[in-house]
């Protein structure tokens, strides 16, 4: 719905009470200053990003976005879907490159290295800054040869004790040992939906990352699964730096400490959660939070 | 508006739904009865044509193995062909005219004298002595035992004649006459004599061909798949590359034939009537069907499985290598494997590169001369002698299960390898 919008025909004869609001909330994204609201950088940041423009052949999915990720925060991404909070969590490891015609100009950091750069080797930075998905994805493999992968091909574990001690420590971490212990040999794709994505955290934790991107980590998760997995996430904060994108406010509200809010693949708002969800700054932040659209 | 209920409209329109669904089922399972009948029917005919030549006649003949006639130094030189006529002579002492004696010599296949020969140099105590020896029957006589030939006809109009049919009666009431299994079917090579023509020579041929055409056409097939899938650049030069491929899975398979011919042959002159020409030529042919289902195996993988591999920080390489492939070798095993048996199924192109010649020897290597499953049975369909009719059909019973085997190994494997996600 909103994608129509970004052709600059004003829709005047939108007659829907749905399009009114968002012809509307197009023209007050025209009006207004498309600068980011809130305090989008910080001291020391882990990760900072500036100006940064993602094209899918000609169209232009984030615009002239910059913002600050600091050391073991939890930093919210919402916003209405397809604003572009997936594209913009995949150029902080590089995933788009996987896509041919996405293109990413402007500067990302991670630390003091530009991830983008010639000379970066993807290949480390991914094993740095590690990824979840959406959908659970584990590998059609044993839930022991899951884990042992990434650490294996890093060449993390000089011995087998070793990469059993990585793969029980990663298992512990992800709140899943308990359950799966019994039976790391057998197949990973045999797990509930939680576990999986438990799985997958733990994959992704046992190449001992900085950051972790978790993109929508629980849209395909039933609500007890998804406490679960929150409550990893409050506990996984204390040692990496997590960005999560969410479509569900909630859900923000309860593990982030920071929320940023993409809208039509701008960064309107970056605050800290509990002023975000209170107090916003921008109109349009207001009116989505509030649920006028979305 | 009528004044209907909707679930009344819904009613009364249901009857026709089910009524078309019933139509469009029927027609189905017609086409399918259809299709099955016409295959039962084809497969019984191959069945009742062939089924004969797996077992065959022999003659039960008393033989001298007389030091005369075998020079003791060097008995494989010796004149075997005298000692079965001689054998045959004292086996009907009152054939006496030279017209007749060649009639009756005609009972027994031109075998039976190597038959004679490897007795002797197994066992070279044989000589001097007397044995009873079961020797091949002509073809003629085995014709006319499997009720191929008609007594009733005039004497001209067969190939056997009334006095031959008179001995043959004779040495069945003698019990001299016996059937048993064809072993020379599948142990000879091709010969001008259908009793003793067997089918070896042709598989051995198919056999090295289709090894060549494997070894070469399934790593450059999958090699190329995954470069093109996973690795090459999206662009116009992929896109042509694509389109041609796709266009060379279509070419006629005589074109290839041609092609070996022009370039293999007469280019870098290998040798004419090889299995490593085959092999090439066939390889050549394979190659875009495997390319093409390669790909669409790679296809099949879900994005999800590369992204996962990438995002622990799997090299592209190690991701395609590790994850992808794996779950893609089913499919690509799969249309390896169909290709393979499109390959053995294959003549026209081989007629192409003299695979067609009359070659006696079984090949022993990829650049002996040879013939291949098809192109044998092609050879026997295009023989005058009655025999030849059930060794063509016993021939294609052969070459059939052989396909049969090779499919159910491309669904035996997809089921075993085929792991769900
Ligand atoms: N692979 C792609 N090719 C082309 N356009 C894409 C691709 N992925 C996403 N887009 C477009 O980019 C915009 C942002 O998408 P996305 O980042 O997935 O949104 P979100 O995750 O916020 O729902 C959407 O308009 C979408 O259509
Ligand atoms: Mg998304």
């Amino acid at each position: 719905m909103l994608q129509i919008l970004s052709s600059n025909t004003p829709r005047s004869t939108a007659k829907s009470r749905e399009e009114r609001i968002q012809s509307k909330a197009r023209m007050l994204v025209d009006r207004e200053d498309r600068c980011t609201a809130g305090d989008p950088f910080v001291e020391n940041p882990r990760m900072s990003c500036r100006n940064v423009n993602v094209y899918y052949g000609d169209k232009q999915a984030i615009r002239d976005v910059s913002i600050d990720i600091s050391e073991n925060e939890v930093l919210a991404m919402i916003g209405p879907s397809g604003c572009g909070k997936s594209t913009f969590l995949r150029c902080l490891n590089r995933m788009n490159d996987t896509i041919n015609i996405c293109r990413v100009t402007g500067e990302l950091k991670l630390d003091d290295s530009d991830i983008y750069d010639k000379k970066m080797d993807v290949v480390p930075l991914r094993a740095r800054v590690g990824m979840v998905f959406q959908k659970p994805n584990p590998f059609p493999k044993s839930i022991y040869d899951n884990i042992a992968y990434g650490p294996t091909i890093h060449g993390l574990a000089a011995t087998k004790t070793e990469l059993t001690e990585i793969v029980e420590i990663s298992l512990i971490k992800a709140g899943l040992w308990d359950e799966v212990k019994d039976r790391l040999d057998q197949p990973g794709t045999g797990l509930s939906g939680g576990q999986q994505q438990r799985l997958c955290i733990a994959r992704a934790i046992a190449v001992g990352p900085e950051v972790i991107l978790m993109d929508e980590p629980c849209s395909a998760l039933d609500p007890i699964a998804t406490a679960t997995i929150e409550e990893l996430i409050s506990e996984l904060k204390q040692h990496y730096t997590i960005v999560i994108v969410t479509h569900n406010m909630q859900q923000a509200a309860r593990v982030s400490q920071r929320t940023a809010y993409f809208h039509l693949g701008d960064l309107l708002e970056v605050s800290q959660t509990d002023v975000l969800f209170t107090r916003p700054s921008h109109q349009l932040t207001e009116d989505y939070i509030t649920g006028r659209f979305g | 508006m009528n004044n209907q209920k909707p679930m009344d409209i819904v009613q009364a329109g249901l009857a026709k739904r089910y009524k078309k669904e019933k139509r469009f089922k029927l027609i189905g399972l017609s086409a399918i009865i259809f299709s099955l009948m016409f295959l039962v029917f084809l497969f019984s005919s191959i069945f009742l044509n062939g089924y004969k030549a797996f077992y065959q006649a022999e003659l039960r003949i008393d033989v001298f193995f007389d030091p005369a006639l075998l020079d003791i130094k060097d008995p494989a030189s010796a004149n075997f062909d005298a000692l079965v006529k001689k054998s045959l002579r004292t086996t009907f002492p009152d054939v006496k005219k030279r017209k007749e004696k060649k009639k009756l010599y005609g009972l027994v296949s031109t075998d039976g004298s190597f038959q004679l020969r490897d007795m002797v140099l197994a066992d070279p105590a044989l000589v001097g002595q007397n044995r009873s020896v079961w020797l091949l029957a002509d073809d003629d006589v085995d014709m006319l035992m499997k009720g191929y030939i008609d007594r009733n006809l005039p004497q001209s109009d067969r190939r056997i004649s009334d006095v031959q049919i008179g001995w043959i009666d004779k040495l069945i009431d003698a019990g001299r006459v016996k059937f048993r299994f064809n072993i020379g079917f599948f142990t000879n090579g091709d010969s001008r004599e259908p009793e003793s023509a067997g089918i070896l020579g042709a598989a051995m041929g198919s056999f090295y061909m289709l090894a060549i055409t494997l070894v070469l056409s399934f790593p450059i097939g999958i090699g190329a798949a995954i470069y093109l899938e996973e690795f090459a650049a999206k662009n116009r030069i992929t896109d042509i590359i694509e389109v041609n491929i796709n266009n060379l899975a279509a070419v006629p398979s005589i074109v290839f034939g041609l092609l070996g011919l022009a370039v293999f042959l007469n280019f870098f002159h290998l040798p004419r009537s090889a299995p490593l020409v085959g092999g090439l030529v066939l390889f050549l042919m394979t190659l875009p069907t495997i390319i093409i289902t390669g790909r669409v195996a790679l296809q099949s993988v879900p994005p999800s499985i590369r992204e996962a591999a990438l995002g622990v920080g799997a090299s592209k390489m190690q991701a395609v290598l590790h994850h992808v492939l794996p779950l893609a070798m089913p499919g690509m095993l799969t249309g390896a494997i169909i290709g393979m048996a499109r390959a053995l199924g294959e003549s026209a192109p081989l007629l192409m590169i003299g695979m067609v010649a009359f070659i006696v020897d079984i090949p022993a290597g990829i650049t002996d001369p040879a013939t291949a499953l098809p192109v044998q049975i092609y050879l026997w369909a295009d023989s005058p002698e009655r025999a030849f009719v059930e060794r063509t059909s016993a021939a294609i019973m052969v070459l059939l299960t052989f396909l049969v085997l090779m499919n159910g190994t491309a669904v035996y494997l997809r089921s075993k390898f085929e792991r769900r996600w």
